[in-house]
């Protein structure tokens, strides 16, 4: 009797023991809570999403086939990258996505567009995560580093966007942008994204600093700055210099030996 | 202060004389007749432009440090601060930056190397549409051909020296055509590099190639070549006088010389506003070379252009004989541009075999005149052209929005199809030209006035274009190779009055 009580007490301490282990061990299951302060943003997202994503991008960000990719988990990175350089919403069919003026309710330079851009992100951030857009201000998302930042975007970055931030050809007739007109945040945004072609560069890649140095390196070469030496011909290397040592110095020269040569 | 300086020069005149006796020829000399023709000035572009390389080239040797040793940038250049980069690179830069003068300098020495190329293109282009290049100055052409290669190659030696990323791209495609080679590919390269591809040896090469000896081949080419104009003169247009055995033109003093001193000093002047106005090769946003790194728009200097077009045209097909692959850049890098430029060496006898014409000419002709030379300078022109313009596909691409796999394919069709449909449209030009000429002397100049005749009819007025006898009649005029007037009012008056 005492045997087979002591047999069923070590049995229990037993089960009670595996089953405690088992409950340190294996965590809790997620579930994505959205908090209670951001309720009404992500809901104000939602409602802007359903204005003017909703018709290539479906319901619950699934895509739709032929229209447009699914946006779960592309995160409020790609919603800032995207959406507050104009390439998205598109215009029409005929839109290829590249860069426009934004859509005036997504502009990132009035409030309320800035407004409306962190609550569309914020929607879609709720469904799935992803890379978010840094909340620092865009003039402290350049570096201070400009020589690092320049060797590490000649290695990363200017395979497409070229020595200044020029821009370049890829195949199929698609075109990595000039870089004049993208802000620091839009910078840091892409690098996060990864937009099109272009590769994603998480912070395991190219930490928050080295990012920070490189936008700092665009920022100083692109509009002609750091680049004495007269008129800059585009910054696309021989073949506009070509054309000028032809049109204007050739030319010019052979103006000058028919008029010496018409001189009695 | 007139007489001293007169007084001066017969002086030092009269000693020289005394002691080397030089009036005489000095005498002959001067009075050497140049025909003129502003086109006879395309040349001294080139000369002038080497003297304003060999002048300019001089100051940047005495601050470039052609060495690979890898050294920390610390100059004011921000952006490159604290990388580390060659000494020739780092060199370059203060020649930029600290230099006095040294980026005007440096601009000045580029854009006289692109000019000097450009002119010697278009001097070529005047001396074969004019048939200049034939007996008895064939020596002549030769050497023009072998300026040409010569200074190409020169120029790529000068910019790839200075270690930025945009040359050593090229570098990287110059050893790869070495090992390209078959068979001796890759003792070629070790000769050049001294090793693998990049090799810590190969700009102090490039430097003495660049400074001293493809210099040394210039200078002593030139002289032969302006040494042979001047022994065999120079050739001349047809025109009042101008015939095979007679030479219409002014004088080496003071006539031609101060002319040709006008083109050279204004030759100066375009090459001192370009490097001022216009900025070049700008070396600190290149970026220091490392084979790890690439960028978009990357092209040659324009006389190198053609070499990438076509590379960036043939298709890969590589041939494999047994063990040995023959690579494909093998064909188009080398093979073409050598044969190009045997073609153009070798044009005067080819065309002495089409035509079996053996004469001595020292009278130009028009392009109109030989319509199938015409053509075939054309259709070379044309074939270089779309070569040259394919090796820019991508900044046409992005230029004008057009997918640069059409323009690839533009290129390859267009390199088949236009030159010979350039060679048959411009002899058709040209045949055209000759049958105008030959209409306007046999039937006059057209006038444009309508005259009615007693029956009704309305007849044009054609002027005759040698003028009418006392009689009224046309004078007969033979084409004489120049143009013909073909004003329509020079004595048309009188010509209406006469008939």
């Amino acid at each position: 009797m005492m045997r087979r009580l002591r047999n069923v007490a070590l049995i229990v301490v037993a089960l009670a023991a595996v089953g405690g282990v088992y409950a340190l061990l294996v965590p809790s299951p997620q579930t994505a809570v959205a908090q209670t302060a951001d309720t009404a943003r992500t809901a104000q997202g939602r409602a802007l999403y359903e204005q003017a994503c909703i018709s290539c991008h479906g319901a619950n960000l699934q895509g739709e086939p032929g229209r447009g990719p699914g946006l779960t988990g592309v995160g409020d990175a790609a919603v800032y990258f995207q959406v507050s350089t104009g390439r998205m919403p598109l215009a029409g069919p005929q839109d290829r996505g590249y860069r426009k003026a934004p859509a005036p309710e997504f502009d990132p330079t009035t409030e309320q567009g800035s407004a409306n851009l962190a609550a569309l992100g914020a929607y879609v951030e709720a469904n799935g995560g992803g890379p978010t857009t840094p909340t620092t201000p865009g003039d402290q998302l350049i570096g201070s580093d400009v020589a690092h930042g320049g060797e590490l975007y000649r290695l990363n970055c200017a395979s497409c966007h070229n020595f200044t931030g020029r821009g370049g050809v890829l195949a199929d007739g698609r075109y990595p942008p000039r870089l004049d007109g993208a802000t620091p945040t839009q910078m840091y945004t892409a690098m996060l994204s990864g937009p099109m072609a272009m590769p994603v560069f998480s912070d395991q890649q190219l930490t928050p600093e080295e990012k920070k140095d490189i936008i700092a390196y665009v920022v100083s070469v692109r509009g002609q700055n750091n680049a004495p030496g007269g008129f800059g011909l585009g910054e696309l290397g021989p073949s506009t210099e070509g054309v000028i040592a032809f049109v204007v110095g050739l030319a010019t020269l052979v103006g000058v030996a028919a008029w010496i040569g018409a001189r009695t | 202060m007139g007489l001293v300086a007169r007084a001066l020069t017969r002086g030092a005149a009269d000693a020289v004389d005394r002691r080397y006796s030089v009036a005489s020829a000095a005498r002959r000399q001067a009075s050497h007749v140049f025909p003129k023709h502003h086109s006879f000035f395309w040349g001294e572009i080139a000369l002038y432009s080497f003297v304003v390389l060999v002048l300019s080239g001089t100051y940047l040797a005495l601050y470039f440090v052609p060495d690979t040793t890898e050294v920390v940038y610390t100059g004011p250049y921000a952006p490159l601060q604290g990388l580390f980069v060659s000494r020739a690179y780092d060199s370059a830069l203060s020649l930029s930056f600290e230099v006095r003068a040294g980026l005007f300098v440096r601009q000045l020495h580029h854009w006289a190397a692109l000019l000097f190329v450009a002119a010697m293109i278009l001097h070529m282009a005047r001396n074969f549409f004019t048939g200049a290049f034939r007996r008895p100055r064939e020596l002549t052409w030769l050497g023009g051909v072998a300026l040409l290669a010569i200074g190409i190659f020169e120029g790529y030696l000068g910019y790839s020296m200075l270690d930025d990323l945009l040359s050593g791209l090229g570098v990287r495609i110059f050893s790869g055509l070495l090992l390209s080679v078959p068979v001796v590919g890759t003792w070629l390269h070790w000769l050049v590099f001294g090793g693998e591809f990049f090799g810590d040896i190969w700009i102090s090469r490039f430097f003495i190639a660049h400074v001293l000896v493809l210099p040394g081949l210039l200078v002593a080419l030139i002289a032969v070549h302006v040494g042979l104009v001047w022994y065999q003169k120079h050739t001349q247009f047809p025109g009042p006088g101008a015939r095979e055995d007679t030479v219409v033109g002014e004088r080496a003093l003071p006539g031609f010389a101060s002319r040709t001193v006008a083109n050279g000093v204004c030759v100066l002047a375009v090459l001192g506003l370009l490097a001022g106005v216009f900025q070049i090769n700008p070396v600190f946003l290149w970026g220091p070379y490392t084979p790890t790194q690439v960028s978009t728009y990357i092209q040659p200097d324009f006389y190198a252009g053609f070499l990438i077009g076509g590379l960036r045209l043939w298709p890969r097909w590589e041939f494999h004989l047994g063990d040995h692959t023959v690579a494909a850049p093998f064909w188009v890098g080398l093979v073409l541009p050598l044969l190009m430029f045997a073609l153009l060496a070798l044009y005067p006898w080819l065309e002495r075999l089409r035509t079996g014409d053996h004469a001595p000419h020292q009278v130009l002709q028009r392009p109109r005149d030989d319509a199938t030379r015409t053509g075939i300078g054309a259709m070379g022109l044309v074939f270089w052209g779309i070569l040259f313009a394919s090796g820019a596909t991508d900044v046409l691409a992005s230029t004008f929005d057009v997918p640069f796999e059409y323009l690839v394919w533009a290129g390859r069709i267009g390199l088949l199809v236009l030159p010979p449909l350039a060679f048959v449209v411009v002899r058709g030009v040209c045949r055209g030209l000759q049958r105008s000429d030959r209409d306007a002397l046999e039937h006059g100049v057209h006038t444009g006035v309508l005259q009615e005749g007693p029956d009704g009819v309305y007849v044009e007025l054609r002027r005759p274009p040698g003028g009418a006898d006392r009689a009224g009649r046309p004078v007969p005029l033979r084409y004489g190779g120049s143009r013909i007037d073909r004003r329509p009012d020079t004595g048309a008056d009188q010509t209406e009055e006469q008939r």
